[in-house]
């Protein structure tokens, strides 16, 4: 009955950090973002608020807090409400799949934890089903706006969704058939051993995974040159239009908390996960895992303030006549390589 | 026990919310809780112990299918007046369907058509590949004549929007 208890009590504070963490991780990410802008475009980003303003996102998260909540009069207002949680809680449910390593021993009382909350067998598809989900509330916060640019935004979020979740998922069957597992910690196991045994560099098909991934990944949670649902050029902002305040907030979360998921997909798929390396074990693994992330985060913010956006019918074209069939053929390479 | 709660929760929320898809009237409303319906749906393949169902039922259901739905439903921009004619189906042809169906469930069920199906789960957990394997050898035959049906139903849509655009 302890036994069960401790287990239960375990998960249960693995949750809660997992989850604090998540929450807090916008705040020095949004900073970054800007600080990144700012040096990109050689001007400075934020300077007023504390050192080299790094108290700019608390003063953000003040003003987001305190801001009026406007509801459109012609809204939908339930669903309106609705839809910014729908969008972040699937975002924060993929990491529950999501392995940070194999295990670590808490120092003092020889207990071992392994650092996941749950090892599904079924984890990547797992992920890849749940972050789909997250679409529903830039769409149906598009539609409870009752605004044309918000609908606009909301309807070219789920053709966009619909066109790239396939090519994702082709994507990632290259891993899964090297692998044969869907279960992540599996998946990174079959890449330990030095550089040369990461699915990006099993060649010739692995950079070419990966670059599928990768512009999927971006089309996938919105990012430029994709963000075609809040385009600021002819959409105002696209499905969050009508937001304001801590509802906005909510969007914004999601979005950086789902760049950070599609980091750690991309880590643990093609980059070998916590695998060291240089093969020498000078640094922990989970060091070498948030290293690997953290550079793909910054990956997507250069990206950002680098590229244009695509047109919407380019979006379309890249999605359906160059990727899907890339990916299909690629799967088919697979395929003969393994046998 | 705590199973049997979540069944009941899980089953009880699913006929709830399919009730809801078809008595509300406002399109976006009825897609929203077929959206949980399906949830649910995926809720009880996890206690059949089929984790991998239950993830295929959200990411094509959910995730593929009904945000279609969706989509279609708005680019419609379906305003009060045209949810009446849409959605009137008056007469016995509706109840006829429905009864149909119903009969043809419980004949199957009771006749022993679900019987190779029963055995299979529910003990203990399905992992994919014997999933993947009993799929390509046993029901190859089924799995074969859906695809083709999809194919169909695939070739059928694209040959529609084409002959419309003239």
């Amino acid at each position: 009955m302890t036994e069960a208890f401790i287990e239960v009590a375990i998960i249960f504070v693995k949750v809660v950090v997992l989850g604090f963490i998540l929450f807090s991780l916008p705040l020095p990410l949004t900073w970054l973002e800007r600080k990144i802008a700012g040096h990109i475009q050689v001007r400075l980003g934020p300077f007023r608020v504390g050192p080299h303003g790094v108290l700019q996102p608390f003063a953000d998260m003040v003003k987001m807090l305190f801001k009026e909540d406007v509801i459109p009069e012609q809204a939908d207002r339930l669903l309106f409400r609705f839809a910014p949680i729908v969008s972040m809680v699937p975002i924060f449910m993929v990491f529950v799949a999501i392995p940070f390593g194999e295990s670590w021993t808490i120092p003092y009382i020889n207990k071992e934890v392994t650092l996941y909350v749950a090892d599904m067998n079924v984890g990547l598809l797992y992920i890849l089903a749940i972050s789909g989900v997250a679409v529903y509330g830039i769409i149906l916060g598009g539609w409870a706006s009752n605004s044309k640019y918000a609908l606009l935004g909301g309807l070219r979020s789920s053709a966009q969704m619909i066109s790239y979740e396939v090519a994702l998922t082709f994507a990632c069957i290259g891993v899964v058939m090297l692998a044969s597992s869907l279960n992540l910690i599996d998946i990174v196991r079959a890449q330990t051993g030095g550089v040369t045994n990461w699915n990006v560099f099993y060649l010739p098909v692995g950079p070419v995974w990966f670059v599928i991934f990768f512009i999927a990944g971006l089309a996938e949670i919105n990012r430029i040159p994709f963000d075609l649902p809040e385009d600021e050029g002819t959409l105002a902002a696209g499905f969050h239009v009508e937001y304001s305040g801590i509802r906005f907030a909510y969007f914004m979360l999601a979005e950086y908390i789902a760049m950070v998921s599609m980091s750690v997909l991309a880590v643990i798929l093609f980059f070998g996960g916590w695998d060291d390396p240089t093969g020498l074990g000078w640094l922990p693994p989970i060091v070498w895992f948030l290293l690997k992330v953290g550079f793909f985060v910054y990956l997507f913010m250069w990206i950002r303030f680098t590229l244009p956006r695509y047109r919407y019918d380019q979006l379309m074209t890249i999605g359906w006549k160059i990727l899907i069939p890339l990916s299909l053929l690629n799967i088919l390479v697979t395929g003969w390589m393994i046998i | 026990m705590f199973e049997e709660l979540l069944f009941i929760f899980f089953s009880a929320t699913a006929i709830g919310s399919a009730l809801g898809v078809v008595l509300m009237r406002n399109p976006v409303y009825c897609a929203v809780s077929l959206v949980v319906c399906l949830f649910q749906v995926a809720g009880l393949f996890m206690l059949l112990r089929s984790p991998f169902l239950a993830v295929v039922q959200v990411f094509i259901y959910v995730g593929a299918v009904m945000v279609l739905f969706l989509f279609a439903i708005m680019l419609l921009d379906m305003k009060q007046i045209r949810y009446e004619r849409l959605f009137s189906a008056r007469g016995w042809v509706p109840y006829a369907v429905v009864a149909g169906i119903a009969i043809e469930f419980v004949a199957v069920i009771y006749g022993g058509g679900m019987d190779a199906l029963m055995k299979v789960g529910a003990t203990k957990a399905v992992d994919v590949k014997t999933f993947g394997r009993v799929l390509f050898t046993e029901y190859l035959f089924p799995f074969e004549v859906i695809s083709l049906l999809l194919l169909v139903a695939m070739v059928g849509a694209i040959v529609m929007v084409k002959r419309s655009r003239g």
